[in-house]
């Protein structure tokens, strides 16, 4: 028996998806129902949470990120030229800067600020400052990698027209290149607020006090009151309710860009 | 080499009647030397057209006049500025020189009229009002009062490249470079970009040209130069140069530029870094 082509993939298709539905059935088998019902789904647990978890864990979620990622774009953004100029050492500091934040755990960046800066400066760092600056240190190392990127994708030629227009090298950039390259990196400095959101939960190691406990902290909080999974849950749908709308805002700026192309 | 001076005859003449003055002009890109000596002056209002085969060094001749490009050696001297001298400003000296690519350049993030009036706000430090009426003016000059709304990426490329023309006016240049400017343009658009260069020049602009428009460097020319191989092989009036050329060389390249179909003989190096660089 011999097969055509189309039939051939047809089968390969269909044995894929077969396997498929075997292993699902079988965990679902497998799988006590009542036990994570219990565990995960008690609706009078999820109902106990709320208006907390939204008044203040995702408030503060949110926050904690917003913190982060406005002064690490600032700071990228700062990285970013330095690893472009034509000043040496101003490239040795940032590509220093970012190959040691990008290859260190945001979890020991946070443990090293939250109390190693306390320690060496005798200052206590308000709780936001600090969520604000270990955010911030570690995205900017990726954020200008990223804004890197952008710059260098902006045509010569822009350059060219401007400074044969007169602008100095620093107006040429702030008015005619960084603007078009925030352009170009739209949708993946999209993809880092995403990741910034996730990190965020980081920030339970600076031992928060209630009020500042966001999402992923307070979930574990809960966890332990009542002794159920369900707020971890609730949790994690909450941080769907960031991140996905902001995957939808970046395949539509892919989408705007490609079309602009 | 010999050189054709037609025009230039006598010493230079004082500063203010030169527009541009090139002497010595030497220009490597690494081991290649693309620009091997070049002297010649562009005197106030006249119009000179460059010509030459690609990689004869003619843009980036132009390009050394603006210091887009840095002269491994010789001077040059824009309207009585040495630019190449040791303490130049040399962002002050470019607001004094239009200058106009083959790939357009607009920033694609303004509109129009942002495009004329950034470098207005930002560089001159005119108010807005000021800015924006030197933009509709040259914009009414190139014909596009229309389109100042409009972004780049909704002009056709003859608008774009007039509006480019408009930009570089805004800022009220002594002398404008044109740097191939119709090459990257449908046919049926270089007219209208023509028309515009052609107004300017009957306005008494001081203009050098690198351009492949034959008819253009005949009618508009005061004067025509012929580059090949980074030198000028022969300079003159438009109908001596291209009408009755001097130089075996000048002839094999009108022949072939006049002639499209004898382009395939005698090949001339067809590579150089002053290439066809099409942004995007």
């Amino acid at each position: 028996m011999s097969l055509s082509k189309r039939q051939r993939t047809r089968v390969i298709r269909g044995s894929q998806y077969a396997l498929l539905a075997v292993i699902v059935v079988v965990v679902a088998l497998v799988a006590d129902w009542g036990q994570l019902r219990r565990a995960f789904f008690d609706v009078g647990i999820a109902r106990e949470l709320f208006p907390d978890i939204l008044t203040t864990a995702l408030v503060n979620t949110v926050l904690y990120t917003l913190l982060g990622f406005g002064f690490g774009l600032v700071l990228g953004l700062v990285l970013a030229l330095m690893r472009l100029s034509s000043v040496p050492p101003y490239r040795w500091i940032a590509v220093t800067y970012i190959e040691f934040f990008r290859g260190v755990p945001a979890l020991l960046v946070f443990i090293a600020l939250g109390f190693g800066v306390p320690l060496a400066f005798e200052v206590a760092l308000d709780q936001y400052v600090t969520v604000m600056l270990s955010l911030g240190l570690v995205g900017a190392a990726y954020m200008a990698e990223t804004i890197r990127a952008g710059i260098l994708a902006v045509p010569k030629g822009q350059t060219e027209a401007a400074r044969s227009l007169g602008m100095s090298h620093g107006r040429a950039m702030v008015s005619i290149v960084i603007p078009q390259a925030f352009r170009i990196v739209l949708p993946p400095l999209t993809n880092e607020l995403i990741l910034l959101t996730k990190d965020s939960s980081l920030v339970y190691l600076l031992g928060l006090s209630l009020g500042q406990y966001e999402l992923a902290n307070f979930g574990r909080d809960a966890l332990n009151e009542y002794k159920s999974l369900t707020p971890i849950l609730v949790a994690g749908l909450l941080y769907l309710v960031i991140t996905l709308p902001l995957g939808h805002l970046v395949r539509r700026l892919e989408a705007r860009t490609a079309k602009a192309r | 080499m010999t050189t054709d001076r037609a025009t230039t005859g006598g010493a230079p003449a004082a500063g203010e009647a030169t527009a541009i003055e090139v002497t010595g002009l030497h220009k490597s890109f690494g081991a290649l030397e693309v620009l091997k000596g070049i002297d010649f002056t562009v005197r106030r209002g006249e119009v000179v057209c460059v010509i030459g085969p690609s990689g004869s060094g003619k843009s980036t001749l132009l390009r050394c006049v603006n210091l887009l490009e840095e002269p491994t050696s010789g001077t040059v001297t824009v309207a009585g500025t040495e630019v190449t001298g040791p303490d130049v400003d040399i962002d002050r000296v470019r607001r004094r020189i239009g200058m106009v690519f083959q790939s357009f350049n607009l920033f694609p993030h303004l509109t129009a009229l942002e495009n004329l009036t950034i470098a207005q706000r930002r560089v001159l430090r005119r108010d807005r009002a000021a800015a924006e009426r030197t933009a509709r003016a040259n914009l009414a000059r190139v014909g596009l009062s229309d389109k100042e709304r409009s972004y780049p990426a909704q002009l056709s490329g003859g608008q774009q490249q007039r509006v480019a023309i408009a930009r570089a006016l805004s800022m009220d240049p002594e002398l404008m470079l044109f740097d191939e400017p119709t090459s990257a343009l449908d046919p049926e658009l270089v007219g209208d970009v023509l028309a515009v260069m052609r107004s300017l020049a009957d306005e008494g602009m001081t203009m050098l040209v690198v351009t492949h428009e034959m008819s253009f460097a005949r009618e508009v020319a005061d004067r025509v130069v012929f580059m090949d191989g980074g030198v000028i092989v022969e300079e003159g009036p438009p109908d001596r140069v291209v009408g009755a050329p001097q130089h075996e060389r000048t002839r094999t390249f009108l022949a072939r530029v006049l002639d499209p179909a004898a382009a395939e003989v005698g090949e001339v190096a067809d590579t150089g870094p002053e290439g066809k660089r099409v942004d995007r």
